[in-house]
Formats: structure tokens, sequence, C-alpha cells
């Protein structure tokens, strides 16, 4: 499987990730690799396996959907993590903006 | 030396008042000062705070009182130095995750076991430099520099949890928290030559571990002796609300009474693979041959066989692992964008704030972990990784179970290889990816497995041997973990 420019720029884009030019081809070549080497699963027959999704055989494993309260020094802590905040509030850029 | 003492020995100093813990951790803070310069194991070393703990050890100690103001026997861990692998949550102490993106985050809240930890009254001395969020076997991937080997300085100290284990190594504390995803506890421990375990999935509680791949992460000891393993390990485990895969209900791992003969499994797959170390792989033999001399072990009474096994899936691991992994990454990385925590790239509009903030909080491998996991969970090729992987894992899983129908634990090396040099793997993804060749199967079966000390090599390096035992038979791996300590020297 190789990966191109172009599918890197992709999928960078789905996950939030800025690269730069030497970072995508760099990205680009080792993802190749990488993924070629996975293909090695494909000698593996899995007709009629289950996929294991989990290891403990847990189920059903509920709790009350009730919300708790927060002890006030707890979430000074919160705010205090804010990279940038408006007296308690969390500051964000726009979430509607023309260049997006 | 203070610094060098084991849990025990230290546990029973304290009670004796031959020290103080505050005398405990000063040792502990010398050591560090005189050698994290060199080895770099600390991210973060909290001397003032640390201190303040002890003090209020002493004075628990001296009333004969528990934290919570109860009369009794005096707890294992109290005033106890200890260190934390900085992927772990630590309230109200700097917790990076080894990434610039966590280098202000200071957590409103302890991971659970933690918690439990520190209720107990022991000290927390600092953070553990790991590789970032824990991706990668040679600690070379964090954004706070390389962890270098304490027995030989040009050499990797393992990963991820590689400060953890060089900081036990070199006696900068008592014990030590890592943990372990696909082999972050056990592979350094075992470069640095000291006792790891990655508990069964479910036991310990993952809530305020960093998550990494959620259907793989544990949390777990490393400590200097295999008896100080099993006390950490028995207090960290159990179940937990806020971590709902935490199995119910537990044995103690101290639990003997059903072994009266073990029955150990050699799988021949662990032996013989490209770029197996010769005299690795002679001294793990050694070890095995010893303890197959029963008569020389004073728990005669106890029959031990040694049998050849063979686990045909082991060679799948590593691709299953390096599909599961970052597809699980990749979405649990996606909290970290730079919105209600850490640290805030400059930037005009709302998505430059999240490309950015990742692009410069990252270190190199955590991009590449969450490039190859979005790809394998785009549409159109769920089917053919993750799906699939997930599939094999069945059958690793399967293989693992039949072989346990003959014996009771697994007996192999720990890493095909001692540590390496630093640089040496750096730039070749895959064969880094392969250090993890010993480790991963057992992750991905969600078993337990212990990497003890078995000697060293001629050139002076830790070799380090792996027990795997059946899903939370801890028990088991515990008790042939002794054994190999104590009588298969």
């Amino acid at each position: 499987m190789k990966l191109s420019v172009e599918q890197i720029e992709e999928i960078a884009k789905l996950a939030r990730l800025e690269l730069n030019e030497k970072e995508k081809k760099m990205y680009a070549e080792q993802l190749s690799a990488v993924l070629d080497y996975m293909e090695m699963l494909n000698e593996v027959n899995t007709d009629g396996v289950e996929e294991t999704c989990q290891v403990t055989g847990l189920e059903d494993v509920v709790r009350s959907d009730r919300a708790e309260e927060c002890p006030s020094e707890i979430e000074e802590k919160i705010i205090e993590n804010f990279p940038e905040k408006i007296g308690n509030l969390l500051k964000v850029r726009a979430v509607f903006s023309e260049a997006e | 030396m203070l610094n060098r003492l084991t849990i025990k020995q230290a546990h029973e100093g304290l009670k004796k008042k031959e020290f103080s813990s505050v005398e405990l951790t000063r040792a502990c803070l010398k050591r560090i000062k005189e050698r994290n310069k060199d080895i770099n194991a600390f991210i973060s070393v909290f001397e003032k705070e640390a201190l303040e703990e002890a003090n209020k050890a002493d004075e628990m100690i001296k009333k004969k009182k528990s934290f919570d103001g109860a009369q009794g026997k005096q707890k294992m861990l109290l005033g106890i130095p200890f260190c934390v692998k900085d992927a772990i949550n630590t309230m109200d102490r700097r917790s990076t995750g080894a990434a610039k993106i966590l280098d202000n985050y200071i957590p409103p809240f302890d991971a659970t076991v933690i918690k439990k930890i520190r209720e107990q009254g022991a000290v927390l001395l600092g953070k553990n430099n790991c590789d970032a969020f824990g991706h990668g076997a040679s600690n070379e991937n964090s954004m706070y520099g390389p962890v270098k080997n304490p027995r030989d300085l040009t050499k990797v100290a393992g990963g991820s949890s590689g400060g953890t284990a060089a900081a036990v190594a070199d006696d900068m504390c008592v014990f030590g928290i890592g943990e372990d995803t696909g082999g972050s506890i056990r592979q350094p421990a075992s470069f640095c030559g000291v006792v790891g375990l990655r508990p069964s999935y479910g036991r310990n509680s993952r809530y305020g571990i960093m998550p990494m791949a959620s259907s793989l992460d544990t949390v777990g000891p490393i400590t200097k002796t295999v008896e100080d393993c099993a006390i950490v390990e028995e207090i960290m485990a159990g179940h937990d609300k806020l971590d709902a895969t935490t199995v119910p209900s537990q044995k103690s791992v101290k639990s003997l009474k059903s072994i009266k003969s073990l029955r150990v499994g050699v799988p021949r797959e662990y032996f013989y693979v490209d770029g197996m170390d010769g005299e690795v792989k002679k001294m793990i033999e050694r070890k095995i041959e010893r303890l197959k001399d029963y008569k020389t072990c004073p728990e005669r009474s106890r029959r031990i066989e040694i049998v050849g096994v063979s686990l045909p899936m082991t060679k799948y691991a590593i691709p299953v692992y390096y599909i599961i992994v970052p597809s699980e990454d990749s979405s649990n990385l996606g909290r970290l964008d730079g919105i209600r925590y850490g640290v805030r790239a400059e930037a005009k509009n709302l998505y430059d704030v999240y490309a950015k903030s990742r692009a410069q909080g990252f270190p190199e491998e955590v991009k590449r972990r969450i490039m190859i996991g979005t790809y394998a969970l785009s549409a159109g090729y769920y089917d053919a990784y993750y799906r699939k992987a997930q599939k094999v894992r069945t059958l690793i899983i399967q293989d693992f179970n039949k072989a346990f129908e003959n014996v009771d634990v697994l007996i192999t090396p720990t890493s095909p290889f001692t540590a390496f040099g630093i640089g040496e793997k750096k730039n070749d993804v895959l064969a880094m990816y392969l250090a993890d060749i010993f480790v991963a199967p057992a992750a991905v079966a969600g078993l337990p497995a212990i990497s003890v000390p078995a000697g060293k090599t001629k050139s002076g390096l830790p070799v380090g041997l792996q027990i795997i035992g059946p899903r939370l038979k801890e028990n088991l791996v515990f008790h042939t973990a002794k054994l190999i300590e104590n009588y298969a020297r």
C-alpha cells in the first residue's frame, strides 16, 4: 500500500494535525511501510472468528444516570487549567467563522 | 544509603524507628539530585511537598495512627517515598505525559491507583520521564529528552515507563508506578534490571491513567524485589466504580493455597526469532534449567515440571498490536486539543487552534500513531485493518488458552536483546516496534505478566525473564517469580 502526500494531507485534516512538507513526505513513506507490514495479517484465516473487543467478559456494567455535584475546590482547579478565560468562563475562538 | 532499601526493609525500619520518613525521603531526594542530570528519569521533582508529606507520615508513625485517624497496624506504604510515570494523573502535581501540550497541566484529581497508594501515606517524590503518552519502547519519544540506562549511560532505559524503571534501578526512590499497554512496564524493567508487573486487564483501575489504547492499558508497580511488587499490587488492585472494566470480585495476589505442583510452559516461539541475542537466550534457558532442578528449592514439596509448548500465533501479536493501539490512540488523543486544559497555540480560527496546538504539543511518534490510527479507522479501511486485527486477537487469546490447559505459567525472555544504544533504532520505525515482540502477546490477550531480573550479560547489561499467567492468576505469576528470584540463581 503506497500512500501519496495528498492522502497524508487528507488524514492529517481528519486528525486536526498541522504537518509541514517534510513531515508529510516522511509520514507518507513510513505509513506505507508500516501498512505493508500489517498486510502480514492477511496470511491468517479469520473466517467465522469473532472479534475481541474486550477481554474481561463483564456484561451490562451500568450506573444510575444521575449528575453528581462537583466540589467547589475541584471546580476551581479545573478553571485554573483553562488556557484562556474571562472570569470563570472558558474562552475559545468562534465556532462559526468565514475562514473554515 | 536509606534510598537503597526495599519497601519491606523501609517499612520495618520506620516501624522500629531506626530512621524517619523525612530521613528516608531526603536520601532519595539527594540521590535524585546527584543522578538525575545524567539519567533524566524525572520530569518533575516535588522536594518541598515530599518533605511535608514525609513529616506528616512521621507524625502518624509516632502517634501510631493512619491517615484516616484510625488506630491500628502501621500501613505498609506509610512514609515510603515513590515516584510515578508522568502519564498518570496526580492531584495538584504537574502531569505532562512527557508531551509539551500538557506542559502546564495540574490535574485536579488523583488516578484511583495513586489515590489508594497516597491514602496509605506514601510520599510522592516526583513524576517520571516516559515516551510521550506511553508511545515507544526506548523512552526516546519524550519531549523532555531521552532517559538513560543507569547501568550504562550510552544505552536506552527502555520504554515507555523508562524513567520509572531507571529511578527504581538507580535507587532514586523505593518503588515506582508505571503503565503497560504493550510492554511498557516489563521491557524497561528488563533493560534496567528491576521487577515490573503488568497486571491482568481489569484488575487495577485505569481511572486517571492518560488513555492510550483503552482495551489494552494497564497500570502496575516497578520495584526492587518480587515481594515488594506483590505488596504494591495488592494495594492497587480492586474494583472501581469509575472504571467499568474493573473486575468486581478478585482474589488476593498472594493466595497460594491451590498451588501444590507447578507446570511451567516454555514456548519455543519466544526463543527462535530474528535478532535474538544468543547470550540472552542462554541465560534464560539456564534459569529454566535451575528451576527444573527442584531439589535445590527449599519448597521442594511443590513439584515443578517444565514442558515445551507452542504458541503459533505469537508472530502476529505485533501487527495486531500496532493496528489496535494507534486506532484507539488516535481516538483517545482527540481530547488533547488545547481547548479546556494544556497549552493552546496562537491561532486565528478554531480549526487552527486544534491543528497547531497538536502540531506543536505532540512529538513525532505521537503524530505518527494518530496518522496510522486515523487511517485504519477511516471509512473503507476499518474492516481491512481494525476488524481484522480484532479477529486475529481472538486467535492469539485462544492460543494462550490452549497452552494454559496444559501448564500453569509460561516462561520467556522479556526481550530478545538487552538495552540498545541511544539513537540506534530511533529512525527505524519497524525495528522499534519489533522491540515489543515478546511483551505484546500477553498484552493483547489481557494476561498478567511480570519481568524479573535474570542476571547480567558479560558486558554488564541486565537481562529480564518474563512469566505470563492465566487471566487474574497473579498469584501463580508471583509464586513463580519468587522461585526464580530466590532459588534459581
